[in-house]
């Protein structure tokens, strides 16, 4: 059914589909629209059976969601930001521990300094905690990825992130085609979990375990994932067979056939490269996309497939590893060995808007040669210098982004 | 109850045990076909306070849900000495995720459990006192607000001792630690620091609440049925000495568990919907010395020389505990 719907209503809506039969949660923006949407449901009894448990920190609501799975029931929860890495510790946990929990993250800078809005430092600095991550570009991605990110968590009994651009998505109001509750049943079986926690047949789950397995433990990990590389693609056929639309699968193409230069790109971002693109196409530029949709399980095969006849590669990253450069990056040059080269465009970080003009800009430097390796978009290149004369000057320069701030102008009393 | 009777005999204590009760009223242990939740054969040192009372907690409390309990463990001694992969000594399902977070992953096995209409499976959750105290309490606090179907039980011996036995909010005045050496001009842990979980478990109104100790057994197993005849949040805190950081003989264990009892540093109480109801009297106070003078965490009050000051001031906090819980037999309150 379609509906003018904000993106957050359209995944609560479609989580609740889901029978998700344990939801918890903690706020923190841009997540919150999810699950008072959810807690609505549940309240009004539109979700049934479904404990809804509200809980003291992310910590908490991993660890709840932790502890349903394990009991047999399928668990939810969302967060963005601070919440996840409040949860990093529960997470790997929740991985070790083999639950297919499924949870929503709204994207959000790191701070500090604090900072609500979108980039990826929150979703990409848990890269290695084992959850499958699934990233959508668009809200109607957004809400079918979470039907499929139940049955691929089941299906291998490992958790699944759904990682939605905070505010650019979650808070967008746009068209999106939801599925109703006997296509989604139809689609996805009640959970059935490969251990619980039954008086009738105990368990113990969660052993201690020493140098003698632990190697082999986490190597079974990697093959989990090296199966959602199949699972993965195999999910959305389906989805699409049933559905008749695309969703989800490991890389979205985008013009890239007789493309000369590929940017690699994750989340709504691609909407924006899109449309640069058509516009370079229509100057008679070779430039295309390769949207990834999965990021872990890392699809370094398909990736090479689809830029094999690239000249240059630009990954545009909204998330930063401080010391190195882009976390995308390190992936896409493993993948690729040297076969084609690669370029870091860091942008769109703490909710810095990625225009179509920059866009457009950098693609064009890319195209003549003149991209440095690594480019922060949009730097305002004024404000480091100001920055980096005051560290000259004095040893102790004070929080740099308040004296940015001062030198905007957005505060006014001297600090430091 | 299959046991068989035993001929009564005097032990020279004031203890007559479990062979003069009812047979209905007998231990659960005492029942040669009790549930044996925890295994023998486990890893837990000579004469370990926690793993006997975790046995005798458990085991009550699968009596009393007629065998469908569910464990879950905060990290520390009780999981790494009942758990080294690929044995396990538990005989019930047992669920171990992390160090702080056991109370609110039990509430989410009792959600699902509610979402599942399996309200005959009951939910235990435990740890030592640096997962309840310290790291766990946040999400415990949330488990007692939310009033969560959960038994939380704190296995108490002041101090963790599964890391090598460093200071816990938990940790007694004057006790020597890795982390409080006794040295110094006031040496061992400091005083007027810690956390009386008990009683910040009474602040929610949860309700249920107990302490109890290893030395009475009989009484920790009617604690552990009183509270497995509630529904919601219930927190039992038990007394349990460890000869390792304790620095105590393994045999006596009990005996000074016994003895922080007598000698009103741990009061034995009950309490209901943050009101206490009941406490367990003392029927002759000992002087705090016969329970430091056993434990080797304490030894730099005896010698060189005693240090009086200090051992005043560990007795004034016993009878403070014993006018404000009113331990003494005869008292009222």
């Amino acid at each position: 059914m379609l509906r003018q719907i904000e993106g957050s209503r359209a995944v609560a809506d479609t989580v609740a589909l889901c029978r998700p039969e344990v939801i918890c949660a903690y706020p923190i923006s841009p997540q919150t629209h999810i699950v008072e949407a959810l807690s609505a449901h549940v309240k009004e009894k539109a979700l049934t059976p479904c404990e809804f448990v509200n809980v003291e920190s992310e910590f908490a609501a991993m660890s709840v969601a932790i502890g349903a799975s394990a009991a047999g029931a399928r668990a939810y929860t969302a967060t963005a930001s601070q919440g996840l890495l409040y949860m990093a510790e529960a997470l790997f946990n929740a991985s070790g521990l083999g639950l297919p929990i499924v949870m929503t993250v709204a994207n959000r800078a790191i701070g500090a300094p604090i900072n609500i809005w979108n980039d990826h430092s929150d979703s990409m600095s848990q890269r290695d905690s084992g959850w499958i991550q699934l990233y959508a570009a668009t809200n109607q991605e957004a809400a079918d990825l979470h039907v499929q990110a139940f049955r691929i968590a089941e299906d291998l009994s490992t958790p699944v992130m759904v990682c939605m651009d905070g505010f650019v998505l979650t808070h967008a109001y746009e068209e999106v085609d939801l599925l109703d509750q006997p296509a989604v049943d139809g689609f996805l079986p009640p959970y059935e979990p490969r251990q619980i926690l039954d008086p009738a047949e105990p368990v113990s789950i969660g052993a201690m375990v020493g140098p003698e397995a632990f190697t082999e433990v986490r190597y079974l990990a990697h093959l989990k994932q090296i199966q959602a590389l199949e699972l993965i693609p195999a999910v959305a056929d389906e989805f699409r067979t049933s559905f008749g639309r695309d969703a989800g699968g490991l890389v979205r193409p985008y013009r890239t056939e007789d493309a000369e230069t590929i940017v690699v790109a994750l989340g709504s971002v691609l909407g924006t490269i899109q449309d640069a693109i058509d516009d370079l196409r229509a100057e008679g530029q070779r430039i295309g996309a390769l949207g990834l949709t999965t990021f872990r399980p890392f699809p370094a095969e398909r990736l090479r497939q689809q830029v094999r006849g690239a000249r240059r590669l630009i990954v545009l990253e909204k998330a930063f590893s401080v010391g190195v450069g882009g976390a995308v990056t390190a992936d896409v040059v493993t993948a690729l060995n040297g076969a084609v080269p690669v370029q870091t465009v860091v942008a769109g970080l703490g909710g810095r808007a990625v225009t179509r003009a920059s866009v457009r800009g950098m693609l064009l430097d890319a195209a003549a040669g003149r991209l440095d390796p690594l480019t922060f978009l949009d730097l305002d290149d004024s404000l480091i210098e100001r920055e980096l004369a005051r560290l000259a000057r004095r040893r102790r320069s004070g929080p740099t982004a308040e004296n940015l701030l001062r030198d905007l102008g957005v505060v006014a009393s001297r600090i430091g | 109850m299959a046991s068989q009777e035993i001929k009564f005999y005097q032990v020279g204590s004031h203890a007559v045990g479990n062979r003069l009760l009812d047979m209905s009223r007998r231990s659960i242990q005492a029942d040669m076909h009790r549930t044996n939740s925890l295994n023998s054969g486990h890893r837990a040192c000579r004469g370990c306070g926690e793993a006997l009372g975790a046995r005798y907690a458990l085991d009550a409390a699968m009596r009393a849900a007629a065998g469908r309990v569910v464990a879950v463990n905060a990290t520390g001694c009780l999981e790494v000495f009942s758990t080294p992969y690929p044995e396990t000594s538990w005989q019930i399902p047992w669920l171990h995720s992390l160090f702080g977070n056991s109370a609110a992953v039990a509430t989410g096995v009792a959600a699902a459990l509610r979402a599942k209409g399996r309200e005959d499976v009951r939910v235990v959750a435990q740890g030592g006192d640096g997962g309840t105290v310290d790291i766990g309490l946040s999400c415990l606090s949330g488990m007692f607000e939310r009033n969560d179907d959960v038994l939380y039980i704190c296995y108490d011996n002041e101090a963790y001792m599964n890391t090598g036995v460093q200071r816990s909010g938990s940790t007694p005045p004057a006790a020597r630690t890795s982390t409080t050496p006794a040295v110094g001009d006031e040496p061992g842990n400091a005083f007027g620091q810690g956390k009386n979980l008990p009683m910040i478990a009474m602040a929610h109104e949860i309700p249920y609440v107990a302490t109890a100790t290893v030395a009475q057994l009989r009484d920790l197993e009617d604690k552990v049925r009183r509270a497995m005849e509630f529904r919601g949040a219930r927190y039992l805190h038990i007394l349990v000495p460890c000869p390792l950081g304790w620095v105590s003989a393994a045999e006596h264990t009990v005996r000074v568990a016994r003895l922080a009892v007598e000698s009103g540093l741990f009061p034995v109480f009950e309490a209901k919907h943050g009101e206490i109801t009941d406490v367990t009297r003392i029927r002759r106070q000992v002087p705090v010395e016969d329970y430091l003078k056993l434990q080797g965490r304490y030894a730099h009050l005896f010698k060189p020389q005693p240090r009086t000051n200090t051992i005043a001031r560990i007795q004034a906090i016993a009878d403070r505990n014993i006018r404000r819980f009113g331990l003494l037999t005869g008292d009222t309150r």
